[in-house]
Order: C-alpha cells, then structure tokens, then sequence
C-alpha cells in the first residue's frame, strides 16, 4: 500500500510559554521550540505499523520552509521511507485552502492508496485533510482512532466522537483520514535514527515543479490572520501568592468552604 | 443583504445545544441578515426537530430523507450544496460531525472557510471580522474573512449566548425532493459505546484531575494520594489517556466524559476548549501550573503557578494532617 502522511512543523505548546512581541501583533519567536505536530507523529506511526503488516511505502510530505526539512528527517527516522519538501516564496501565507491546494499538486500522479493527516496542527482548524480529499473527489474521514484494512478496494475506520464513543464506518480506498491522537504509541525517535537518515537527499518543490497556478495560493489567500493577541477575559482566577505554606492555607480554607474536602 | 445558513444537528428528536446558539453569532456578523435553519433527517424525529426550530428560525429548510437518519457528511455535503446558494455564510458547528463535514463543503461550494470561531466582529463590505484561537486557546487572533463567495464557518459551541425560548412562528420548507444523490463512498457500520471504567468519575464532587505536567506514569500515585486525603478522585486530560497511563473512562473533556463537581482540582492542565467542554455545573475550578501564562488560569476561580509535583506531596501532607 503507497501511503502519504502530510506532516507540519508547529510551534510546541508543551516547550513554549507564548508570548506576544513588542508590536503586539505576532507571537514572539525569537526562542520558539519547533516541532512536528504531535497529530502527525500518531499519523506516521500509523502509516508505518501498516505497510509493516501489508507491505508498501510511505512517504512524508509537508509545505514549508528550508527549516521544515528537519520534521520530514525525523519522521523519516520513525520509519518513513521518503520524505518531499514542498516550498516556494509563494506559498507564503496560504490559508487551509491554498495549503490544501498545494498538497493536491504534490499528490497528482502519485497514486497513493491512503493519506493521512494529523486531525489538526497549530491554528487547530483540522481543516486540510478534509479540503485535500474534497479536491481529489475521494473520501475522507475525520479524527480517525482506528484503520482496520480489509482489503485493497475498501478499510474500516474508527472515528473518536463525541462521549468518548466510536462511530465505525466503511470506507472505499483511496481516500484521505485525519488521525486523531491516541491511535497508537508512536515509536520513540532517538539521536542514532536521526543520524542515519541525516545525509537522505530530500527533494524539494517548487511552485514551477508543481505546475501551481499561484493565484489561489499565498497572499491571494481569503482567510487572513491579521494578529495575534491575549484577550481581556476579565479577572480570570484570583491567583494565590505567598510562601508555599501560606498558599496551601488559603487553598485548604477555600477547598472546606466548597466542599472539597470530606 | 447577507444570507445565513445554519446547519441544525440533531440527537433523534432534539436538536443540540448550537441550533440556540447560532442566532447569537448571525447577530454578531450582520444584525440584518436573513437566517435560515438547515435540518436534515428522516420521519418523525426530523419532523418535531423542524417544528422546535420553527419556533426559533423565521425560515427553516428541512430535508428528509431515509439516507440522513444517520449523519453521513459526504451525504449532507452533497444535499447542502444543492440547496444553499453559493454566496451564502453557512454555520455547522465545530464538533466531530462539523470537522467532517465542513472543510470539503467549503472546497466544493468555492467559498472561504474558517474553523472553531469563537466570536465575530461584523462585516466591513465583502470581509468579515473573525476571532478564533490558536496553539491550544494559548493565544487569540483576528482573522479577515473574504465572503464574496460565501463562506462555510465552523463555531465552537457553547461561545455564543444561547436563546431561551422562542416566539418566532417561522415556516417550513420542504425542499426533500431537490437531493437526487444519496450516494457515497464511505458507510456508516455502528457505534461502539466508550468502555465503562473501574472508577465512575461523573459520581465525585471532588476531582484532581491531571494533566502533562504529571510527567511521568509513576506520579501518578502522587495525585492519588492526594485524591485520597480530599475523598476525591483522580480524573485526566487527553494527553494522559494518549499515553495509556490512565483509562479512557478517567479523562474529562468533549471526547470523554462530562463531569458535574463542586471542586476541580486542574493538575498541569493547560485547559483547552475541548477539556473545558467536558465540565458542567459551575465547580469551583483550582489550577496549579507551573506556566504563568496556561489558559487554565483564565477560566480557573484560583490559581497557583506552581510545579504540581513539588506542589502535592506538601498539600496532601496538610490535609491528612
């Protein structure tokens, strides 16, 4: 089976405390930690533990910068077999669409059996998945928790719904799934594996490569983020400060007064 | 004059929360437009539902059909691009059908879309002025959104003001017979119910609930001991089911249970929508986080920035005395 897992280098939410810069307008980056999104982590592992059971090939692409090439390495560490870059001055500030757009291009005569994406990356749209199946006229489905292939035509899919329940569903090959955390446990990705994939050539493309049309893509983009900022929420929670014995006094007497202690 | 759509969900014959929701959020992107309410289904469960909208909606579209008694999106899809004009701003709310459903539609209808907006800020010609979260709810942004060729916008429930009673008496369309293809690719089979666990943690009033900042699976027993000393119980967030250290019965959040405490006790939890999503009641919420700067403070009724696994241990200590 030809597997393509669409992959994004995000800031981390686990290694950052955000902040905004001086202008106020965008998040500081100066010291950002980036990693890959841990949505794709699942969905490569996943991709991985597949082709180890059927056989076939899986390969990982993602839009981005030269500094993106480090997320394909490491999924390529995981146990991806290929990794593409895709990248372009012009690809700067494409919305979902334009993303998707892009990713649909890269996929053209490839003839993949199955994508997968993370079921959502930073701006947590979880929107390229669906837009990238819709593009091709194949079917999707969304935060996916469990593939279960039945043969080359048609899977059965998990999808995490509301309750923690599951809504099981058949789906006809190729399509494209949004894989949700907790599907699997992603293999652990140490120094050596990262070395032995460090001198893989990764190629890279171009909108020219790609044949894009850049009026969809890029700054023609609908949807714009225009800032970013920490919104007024009001008081928001009364913050207890002091020695760590005094706080543990106020926690204790406010805990008695609502009923948290019995 | 802008035309709204909202897409109506429905568990059986009661239509869910968003369907009072969205009135709130179409006032908010133009308090002129014309709103028409969108529900598909089939028999007498889509036939009360149409006629509860009625009551909230001047115009409410209904599509019945044996195919929608239960929501497959690419069948929906199909049926909303038939009857919603292409320029249109169509709402679907920002839940596991939503996410399914909606970013193909956008593709398939040609319109803008935008995902899990939490507040509008009205139209200004063809834009709209929409705010929505990024990095886990850590910040917010301003977004324009080019509505010249409509747009599909998911909205995450339960951040509009929701409309208690309604008086309008509003008329229902039947437009059934313009949805010609039920066909699709991919069929729904069944439901597998989420696992009943070893501790029900919808029964407690007090929870210590953990989250990353746990660390590590053999910390646990340090939110255990704590739980014990308050008679409480230890629930999570997703992260801590994801790495098989706790039972998925244990995580509080859209995706898992839905708990009811007087005391929330949020253990390294940054405290995104969808674990919020998963507290009702109005529980005195207690977060401790070592990052200032988490979501959960903003939310929380006290906050303590402080390292939960040095935090504890000193807590526990105080009230088992």
């Amino acid at each position: 089976m030809e597997i393509l897992v669409c992959v994004k280098r995000v800031p981390d939410t686990a290694e950052n405390e955000f902040e905004l810069n001086s202008e106020g307008n965008d998040l500081d980056r100066d010291d950002l930690v980036y990693s890959v999104n841990e949505w794709d982590n699942y969905a490569v592992e996943e991709a991985i533990q597949i082709v180890d059971k059927i056989g076939g090939n899986v390969t990982v692409v993602t839009v981005g910068d030269d500094e993106s090439e480090e997320v394909l390495r490491r999924e390529m560490a995981m146990g991806a077999n290929q990794g593409v870059l895709l990248s372009d001055d012009a690809f700067e500030g494409s919305d979902g669409k334009g993303i998707a757009s892009i990713l649909k291009a890269g996929v053209e005569k490839k003839n993949y059996d199955l994508i997968l994406t993370g079921a959502q990356a930073d701006e947590g749209a979880g929107q390229v998945g669906g837009m990238l199946a819709a593009m091709l006229d194949i079917p999707y489905a969304s935060l996916v928790n469990k593939i279960d292939i039945k043969d080359d035509k048609k899977i059965v899919v998990g999808r995490e719904i509301e309750g923690g329940n599951q809504e099981m569903n058949e789906i006809e090959l190729p399509c494209v799934l949004s894989i949700q955390t907790g599907i699997n446990e992603p293999r652990y990705v140490g120094i050596r594996g990262i070395r032995k994939v460090a001198k893989v050539k990764i190629p890279v493309k171009s909108a020219s490569d790609l044949g894009l049309d850049t009026a969809s893509i890029g700054s023609g983009a609908k949807v714009k983020r225009v800032d970013y900022f920490v919104p007024d929420i009001g008081d928001g929670a009364e913050m207890l400060e002091g020695s760590t014995d005094e706080i543990i006094e106020k926690l204790i007497e406010k805990l008695k007064a609502k009923g948290g202690l019995s | 004059m802008t035309q709204i759509f909202v897409y109506i969900p429905h568990n059986h014959d009661i239509a869910e929360d968003i369907a009072f929701e969205y009135l709130d959020a179409a006032r908010k992107i133009d308090s002129s437009a014309s709103v028409t309410a969108v529900v598909a289904g089939s028999g007498d469960n889509l036939d009360k539902v149409a006629t509860s909208m009625a009551s909230l909606y001047k115009e409410v579209i209904k599509l019945d059909n044996e195919a929608f008694a239960y929501p497959n999106s690419e069948i929906i899809r199909k049926a909303l691009c038939s009857i919603i004009s292409s320029d249109a701003i169509l709402l679907i709310p920002h839940n596991t059908f939503g996410m399914d459903l909606a970013p193909g539609l956008s593709i398939k209808m040609d319109s803008a879309f935008a995902a899990d907006v939490v507040d509008f800020e009205g139209v200004d010609g063809s834009t709209l002025k929409i705010i929505r979260q990024e990095l886990g709810g850590a910040v917010s942004t301003h977004v324009s959104c080019d509505i010249s060729s409509g747009a599909v916008i998911t909205i995450r429930p339960g951040s509009f003001a929701p409309m208690e009673d309604g008086t309008e008496s509003g008329t229902i369309i039947d437009k059934s017979d313009d949805i010609k293809d039920v066909s699709s690719k991919r069929q729904f089979l069944e439901i597998v119910e989420a696992e009943v666990g070893d501790v029900d943690i919808t029964k407690s009033d007090a929870l210590v609930s953990i989250g990353r900042g746990i660390e590590e699976e053999d910390n646990i027993e340090i939110a255990e001991e704590l739980a014990k000393a308050m008679g409480a119980v230890v629930s999570c967030s997703r992260p801590i089911v994801d790495a098989k250290w706790l039972e998925k019965s244990r995580q509080v959040g859209t995706s898992g249970q839905t708990v009811k405490p007087k005391v929330y006790m949020a253990m390294g939890i940054s405290g995104s929508f969808q674990h919020m999503g998963g507290i009702k009641g109005n529980p005195f919420i207690v977060a401790i986080n070592k990052n200032a700067k988490a979501p959960i403070f903003q939310v929380a009724d006290v906050g303590i920035v402080a390292d939960i696994l040095e935090f504890m241990p000193e807590l526990t200590e105080k009230i088992a005395g």
